[in-house]
């Protein structure tokens, strides 16, 4: 590949200098009064069209098969089968149309270039032929845009009930994700309660709340559905787990969501790409700041059992933030000590 | 015969103007002439685009190289090159990185190919292709360019501050081009940005009004609409477009005005950054991206469309051929115009918006895509059997036409939600725009220029330099944009400063590599352009009154035409632009001011009943 990007870089650079080369002779050149078509010129710029065709063309085929493997990021999710069969699809619909208007233009323009004795055929209108390309166009383009409003309203319809209900929130630098432990219900929050420790802003009044935890990484169940709801703590970040085929903006004041099935475990990935350190990521692509290039978070998916088990092991926030129990209110202090396993000496004072 | 009579006592008067001593400023800078205008738009175009052009290097050199110590670009970007204490190797700044690339997309979008384009060639070519003396407002159509030329001095002021200009991206998307806390270029680069805007949106309003009154009230006798040229079409349709969408985005402007000064909130609500929760609630920010691609979408549109009315003119001219399909080229037009302002939440499938109006967008973009299917076809007809001149203005123009196709197919993966989930905001953007409207509408303003040189300066720019330049920028750009797909396709996300920080965006630092060179080729070509342009200015050969043998009105002038165009009456116009190498005329080509009635030999039976019509109505029509 480096050798080759040499040459070709070789190559331009020979361009350049023959122009420069041209550029003293041509003035010259310029000076000279011709009226006519330059029939010589003329045919060499035809001939590079067709030169330019078969090259280029030769050229796009060669490296769209051999790195293939390079830009088709490998598939981890159910509907993202799906997105990557309509892409290819649509690929494949467009790809001949390409194809075959580009080789129309640069034949024709190579096939009907300048010749003193012949004539151009005045040809001003066929209504059929138009109407031909405008129907071929519109009946494709209905048939792509139907399959891909089905997949779209599928994508974007409501989570199952039973899906894994995860928050994912972006700020300046970084993804910070809050499980809703043992109740399955994440607590509310308030953006004015956002301190240095408390960076969801979590409502600790709310007793959903009091069980939360906000692991390192995202951890994700193989198989089972899962619903991010995402927001966003300063400016507009975006959620990409390029993988599963997912993208959703992040939006301060405005929560969104997106809900997925993980189809292949971490480890079933690393066996399948045959790279043992392989691991899923979640990138921002919504322009953030100066940081955003490095907005990263290791994503797992776990087999469901080991999800389980991961589930367990994590701490709830309050457990490791203790200093915050005293913006729980009273009533539901002795719930917040038995769901978050803080045991003080103070909490046995207060259940006596 | 009345009109006739009408016409003597304009030439009359206009002679008198002609001989008026004009001092230097009134001829050359506060001039109301539209020929003057539409050179003092091109040539701030020319300058905009290399800035811009050079500002993109840069972050491709980042991009391509991104161990590379840019400790020599610190004399000219001083700060924004830090040195590393230890190594002393420079690297870009992280957040200048952004403010390069928001200020290039910037430029080039407004400053280069709707001021550049349309600044120039609807001043140029409106009351030239029309028959008219000069704009409906000379007066508001100098305004408009010193409107834009105090927006460029401005905008440009605003790259010298120390806190840098606006880097939240060209589509300044809120909260982050509204608070100076999440990004140093939000402060005072932003505010000069916002006002380099309005003032921008200012002139292209006194530009677009202008263009509509002068074509639908200063057309000459016989010009309908069924009879003006494709390239009077398209820039009409623009000024529409322009003049329906510029204001939304001046509104948008105006609410970011106040969220960032005045303490409201529009595009603001519950953000805490910097340590502290603001008190602004209820804002929104999708709200803003609706604003703003009520613009942004058009926008491609008012960059594209005279590009496109442009190739037009030029591909008919040297296939030699009358432009395939005219009325559906001009169906095509006004479908695209329409379609235009009825897309633009395609931008934002993924923002957050509801997904039902996705669908609907999803429906309403790929039917866009049948008009411009339509505009490829007939180009590509045009083209068949005909006698094809390769001058650099139609390489320039069959380029256009393949990044057209080349660009406008990825479009049907972007327009479609459930693809545009996985490809919104990466390389593949990057890809689709850049060869659709970047480099398409990039490719009609350079073969405009080499086209219409003659008209401007009387001279002819050279026909090899020519070669060299569409050759070299025709496979550059290629070589720039195409690859990106792959990226794209790969996952890597747009306006990444690097992409080592993620395994998944690892690879083709090879491909970046390669595409960084060719950018830098690409660009050196240009140079060649430009080169071309200046000198032939002065030492080009001198130009013959029409050079390409071509049909329209701007070719019966003289070869420098003065103020008020035609020495004479104005000609009358007797038939469609097009009548080219049609059968049983003496020559390929047949001006519009030449009547049926001379030219019995080709007419067309219809056009013989026209004949007999000029013949019977007035013979004292035509005055010489």
């Amino acid at each position: 590949m480096q050798t080759l990007l040499l040459g070709i870089s070789v190559v331009l650079v020979l361009v350049i200098l023959f122009m420069i080369f041209k550029l003293t002779t041509l003035i010259g050149v310029a000076k000279g009064s011709k009226t006519d078509v330059d029939a010589g010129s003329n045919k060499v710029n035809a001939s590079l069209m067709l030169i330019f065709l078969i090259v280029s063309g030769i050229i796009t085929l060669w490296f769209s098969y051999s790195w293939f493997g390079d830009y088709h990021l490998p598939v981890a999710s159910d509907h993202g089968v799906i997105t990557d069969k309509l892409f290819w699809i649509t690929m494949g619909i467009t790809g001949v149309a390409f194809v075959l208007t580009q080789i129309l233009l640069f034949y024709f323009a190579f096939r009907y270039s300048y010749k003193k004795n012949s004539t151009a055929t005045y040809y001003p209108d066929n209504h059929k032929l138009e109407l031909v390309w405008t129907l071929v166009p519109a009946v494709v383009l209905t048939v792509l845009i139907l399959y891909g409003l089905k997949v779209w309203n599928n994508i974007t319809s409501p989570a199952p009930q039973e899906a894994e209900v995860i928050e994912v929130m972006g700020a300046q630098f970084a993804w910070r994700v809050r499980y809703p432990g043992e109740d399955n219900k994440l607590g509310r929050y308030d953006y004015r309660k956002i301190d240095a420790s408390n960076a969801f802003g979590m409502d600790l009044s709310d007793k959903n709340s009091l069980d939360d935890f906000v692991p390192r990484e995202l951890h994700l169940p193989k198989g089972k559905p899962v619903l991010l709801k995402i927001r966003a703590r300063d400016v507009l970040h975006s959620v990409f787990l390029p993988h599963f085929r997912l993208k959703m903006d992040a939006v301060p004041g405005m929560p969104t969501q997106f809900w997925f099935v993980p189809s292949k475990s971490t480890e079933d990935m690393r066996k399948e790409t045959g790279n043992p350190d392989f691991n899923y990521e979640l990138a921002c692509t919504e322009i953030c700041g100066k940081g955003h290039f490095s907005m990263r978070m290791l994503v797992v998916v776990d087999e469901p059992a080991d999800y389980e088990a991961w589930k367990k092991e994590q701490k709830t926030w309050l457990s490791l933030n203790p200093e915050y129990m005293s913006q729980v209110p009273e009533e539901l202090k002795e719930v917040a000590m038995i769901s978050s396993g803080i045991e003080t000496s103070e909490s046995k004072d207060s259940s006596l | 015969m009345s009109t006739a009579h009408i016409e003597l006592t304009d030439v009359m008067e206009h002679d008198d103007h002609g001989h008026h001593e004009q001092s230097f400023i009134s001829k050359y800078i506060f001039s109301t002439d539209h020929k003057t205008i539409a050179k003092q738009f091109l040539i701030s175009g020319i300058v905009w685009a290399l800035i811009g052009g050079i500002l993109s290097f840069i972050f491709r050199l980042q991009l391509g190289f991104p161990n590379m110590d840019m400790a020599w670009l610190r004399p000219f970007l001083g700060e924004w090159i830090n040195i590393d204490a230890a190594t002393g190797i420079g690297k870009l700044d992280t957040e200048f990185y952004l403010a390069l690339v928001t200020m290039h997309g910037t430029i080039m979008v407004f400053f280069v190919l709707t001021a550049g384009l349309s600044g120039t060639f609807s001043n140029f070519l409106i009351p030239l292709q029309i028959g008219a003396r000069d704009m409906a407002s000379g007066f508001m159509n100098m305004l408009s360019y010193w409107f834009f030329f105090t927006s460029s001095v401005i905008m440009f002021s605003s790259m010298f501050i120390s806190t840098g200009p606006a880097s939240g991206g060209w589509v300044i998307y809120p909260p982050l081009s509204a608070l100076p806390q999440a990004i140093s270029g939000s402060g005072l680069g932003m505010t000069l940005w916002l006002v380099a805007m309005a003032l921008f949106i200012v002139s292209t309003l006194l530009g677009g009004i202008n263009y509509i009154a002068t074509v639908i009230n200063m057309r000459t006798d016989g010009m309908s609409f069924s009879k003006l040229p494709l390239t009077i079409w398209a820039f009409f349709l623009t000024a529409i477009l322009g003049l329906l969408s510029f204001p939304v985005l001046l509104s948008a402007a105006l609410l970011l005005i106040l969220d960032r000064s005045f303490g409201t909130s529009f595009y603001l609500s519950e953000i805490y950054i910097g340590g502290e929760a603001l008190p602004n609630m209820g804002g929104s920010p999708v709200l803003f991206q609706h604003l703003f691609w009520f613009l942004g979408h058009p926008e491609v549109y008012i960059v594209l469309l005279p590009s496109l009315g442009i190739t037009s003119e030029i591909i008919s001219t040297n296939s030699r051929k009358p432009i395939f399909g005219y009325r559906a080229m001009i169906g095509s037009m006004l479908g695209i115009a329409f379609l235009s302002f009825i897309v633009w939440a395609h931008h934002m499938f993924v923002s957050g918006m509801n997904p039902f109006v996705g669908s609907i967008f999803v429906l309403l973009t790929l039917i866009i895509a049948v008009p411009s299917a339509i505009k490829a076809f007939n180009y590509i007809t045009t083209l068949w059997k005909g006698n094809i001149v390769f001058t650099p203005a139609m390489l320039f123009s069959i380029g256009l036409v393949s990044f057209f196709i080349a660009g406008g197919i990825t479009g049907i993966f972007l327009g479609n939600a459930a693809l545009d989930i996985q490809l919104h905001d990466t390389y593949f953007v990057v890809a689709h725009f850049h060869l659709v409207m970047g480099s398409a509408a990039f490719f009609g303003m350079v073969a405009g220029v080499y086209h219409w040189f003659p008209k401007m300066f009387g001279r002819m720019m050279d026909r090899k330099l020519g070669y060299i330049h569409f050759w070299v920028s025709f496979i550059g750009i290629y070589s720039v944009f195409f690859p990106m797909h792959y990226i794209g396709i790969a996952g890597f996300p747009r306006r990444y400063y690097s992409f080592t920080n993620f395994d998944a965006f690892s690879t083709f630092a090879d491909l970046n590599a390669f595409i960084t060179i060719s950018a830098g080729v690409t660009f050196l070509a240009q140079l060649v352009f430009v080169f071309n342009f200046f000198y032939s200015i002065y030492k080009g050969k001198k130009a013959t009154p029409n050079p390409w043998k071509s049909n329209t009105l701007e070719w019966t002038t003289p070869i420098n035409p003065g103020h008020g165009n035609w020495p004479g009456a104005i000609p009358k116009v007797y038939r469609w632009p097009y009548d080219y190498s049609k059968p049983g005329a003496k020559d390929d080509f047949i001006p519009q001011t030449v009547p049926y009635s001379e030219t019995p030999e080709s007419n067309l039976p219809h056009e013989q009943e026209l004949a007999e019509k000029e013949k019977k109505g007035d013979t004292g029509i035509k005055v010489e």
